[in-house]
């Protein structure tokens, strides 16, 4: 699997890519992977504050639930509507289309604490 | 990788991983919780055939003059109603009414029953039974004996066929028949645990590879495939079929898990009939019941259930039910609201979500 340059990851699985100063987050393909058929998606509305490293909603699959924990602090500018009606796309296009949230960051050097593309994928042995 | 060393493993385990199951830690047995997905499992037994390997199940043998009498006195339903070849659901209690666990007895002679228990349950059931044995019988723990292998869906019948002599369609619904499948001897019975027509076939292990591998060729035309634990866990929760440790346990007896219809008072004395009865006439606290969801979330075994915003209960098993496209949950109230239609509330991460109590199965196949 492809783990875009551009990214940075979590030990726990989710993405952060950032823009100016927000940072879009997503769940990786390793994360969608493990859990399997993704039925379920519980995310924090625009104007929610998100904490680096503590849960801020939660994917299901059939089988479990999964915390998602935000690798960034900031407001929650945006979520990704889409994943109420359809959260199957969290399986198909974790790292494009199927997005979760866009945080506007409180302090952007966090992202530098995260792992890279090369560092992700020794972590999860690819 | 995570230590799968210390866990029991079925004869399949081999062909499981290397046709990409993913497998888990399933009560101390390593074993394959999917292979294409779940939901996808999931409608391919609904709408055609899937394969399933259950020889974690375990297998008790009953046998002696007086084998009847020991099955009798362990069981709540009556094994004295089985011909030879049949079967029934049935429940194992201790003596203060709880569940030891649900079990499968089936009638091999009048000297010989045939039992399949639950895989985490097996050696704690043959102790129970071997302690309760006064009627000189020889109680056998015959797990490593067998292989278990379900086929289960509206192609079952025509996949398996393929690979027996035996006319299948003359086996009825919880029976079964001792016959050659692929030249080799086999039990072939007509039960399953997913709410679909089916056949469990139990073989000796070293033939398991073989008859898989046979079984997925014969149902190939069918769009045959294998499935995890997950697809058969909804499955059997669409059928509202208990799983021991969810809707039954040691503190749950028969009456209170919806399963009185196990339950023959009228066949005798046995294990457990006495607080049973005693249950009967005081009248039963609280009651398993369905629900499905109305608000956004799905229930989870474990979670609060609440009747007028006050805790009332508790969610033995939840999830999306893929054949209904809906959210659903069996859980235990108190007696008087464990009926359809009652309005509850199910707490899902500290905020209550609506559902409401429904009738069950909640799926039931067309005859």
């Amino acid at each position: 699997m492809n783990y875009p340059e551009n990214f940075r990851y979590t030990k726990e699985h989710e993405w952060v890519s950032v823009n100016g100063d927000v940072g879009t987050v997503g769940i990786t393909f390793h994360a969608q992977s493990e859990l399997g058929d993704i039925v379920y998606v519980d995310m924090p509305m625009p104007g929610a504050a998100v904490t680096a490293g503590e849960s801020f909603g939660s994917v299901e699959s059939v089988k479990a639930v999964s915390e998602i924990y935000s690798p960034v602090s900031g407001e929650v500018v945006e979520a990704n509507e889409v994943l109420k009606s359809a959260p199957e796309k969290l399986n198909d296009d974790p790292h494009g289309e199927a997005w979760l949230v866009k945080v506007r960051l409180s302090d952007k050097s966090q992202v530098d604490g995260l792992m890279n593309a090369a560092g992700y994928t020794a972590y999860i042995g690819e | 990788m995570s230590d799968t060393a210390r866990l029991r493993k079925t004869p399949l385990n081999e062909v499981h991983r290397t046709s990409g199951a993913k497998m888990v830690d399933f009560g101390g047995w390593d074993m394959p919780v999917q292979y294409s997905g779940i939901l996808d499992e999931h409608k391919t037994v609904r709408t055609a055939v899937g394969v399933f390997d259950v020889s974690h199940m375990g297998e008790l043998e009953v046998r002696g003059p007086q084998a009847l009498d020991l099955v009798q006195h362990v069981s709540t339903n009556n094994a004295a109603k089985l011909q030879p070849g049949q079967a029934q659901y049935s429940g194992l209690l201790y003596e203060h009414g709880g569940f030891v666990d649900d079990i499968l007895v089936h009638k091999v002679a009048d000297d010989s029953y045939f039992i399949c228990v639950n895989a985490s349950n097996q050696d704690k059931d043959f102790e129970h039974i071997a302690a309760q044995n006064r009627f000189d019988c020889t109680v056998e723990n015959a797990g490593p004996k067998y292989a278990q292998i379900a086929i289960q869906g509206p192609k079952a019948l025509a996949t398996l066929q393929k690979l027996t002599q035996t006319d299948l369609a003359s086996i009825r619904y919880y029976w079964f028949k001792d016959a050659a499948v692929s030249g080799d001897s086999a039990r072939i019975a007509r039960t399953g645990y997913t709410g679909e027509d089916g056949f469990e076939i139990y073989v000796a292990p070293e033939l398991a590879a073989a008859r898989w591998g046979e079984i997925l060729e014969a149902g190939c035309e069918f769009g045959i495939k294998p499935a995890g634990l997950g697809a058969r866990n909804t499955l059997r929760l669409e059928a509202k079929m208990a799983l021991y440790g969810h809707e039954i346990d040691a503190s749950i007896t028969p009456l209170e898990a919806d399963l009185a219809w196990i339950v023959k008072f009228e066949k005798g004395d046995f294990l457990g009939r006495e607080a049973l009865e005693k249950q009967k006439a005081n009248g039963l606290k609280r009651k398993l019941v369905g629900f499905e969801m109305r608000g956004r979330g799905i229930a989870r075994d474990g979670y609060e259930v609440r009747l007028d915003g006050a805790p009332a209960g508790w969610v033995t098993s939840g999830g999306p039910a893929p054949t209904l496209n809906k959210n659903i949950g069996l859980c235990y109230l108190p007696a008087l609201s464990a009926q359809p239609g009652v309005a509850i509330e199910i707490m899902i991460r500290n905020q209550p979500v609506e559902a409401v109590t429904v009738p069950t199965p909640f799926y039931k196949r067309a005859k």
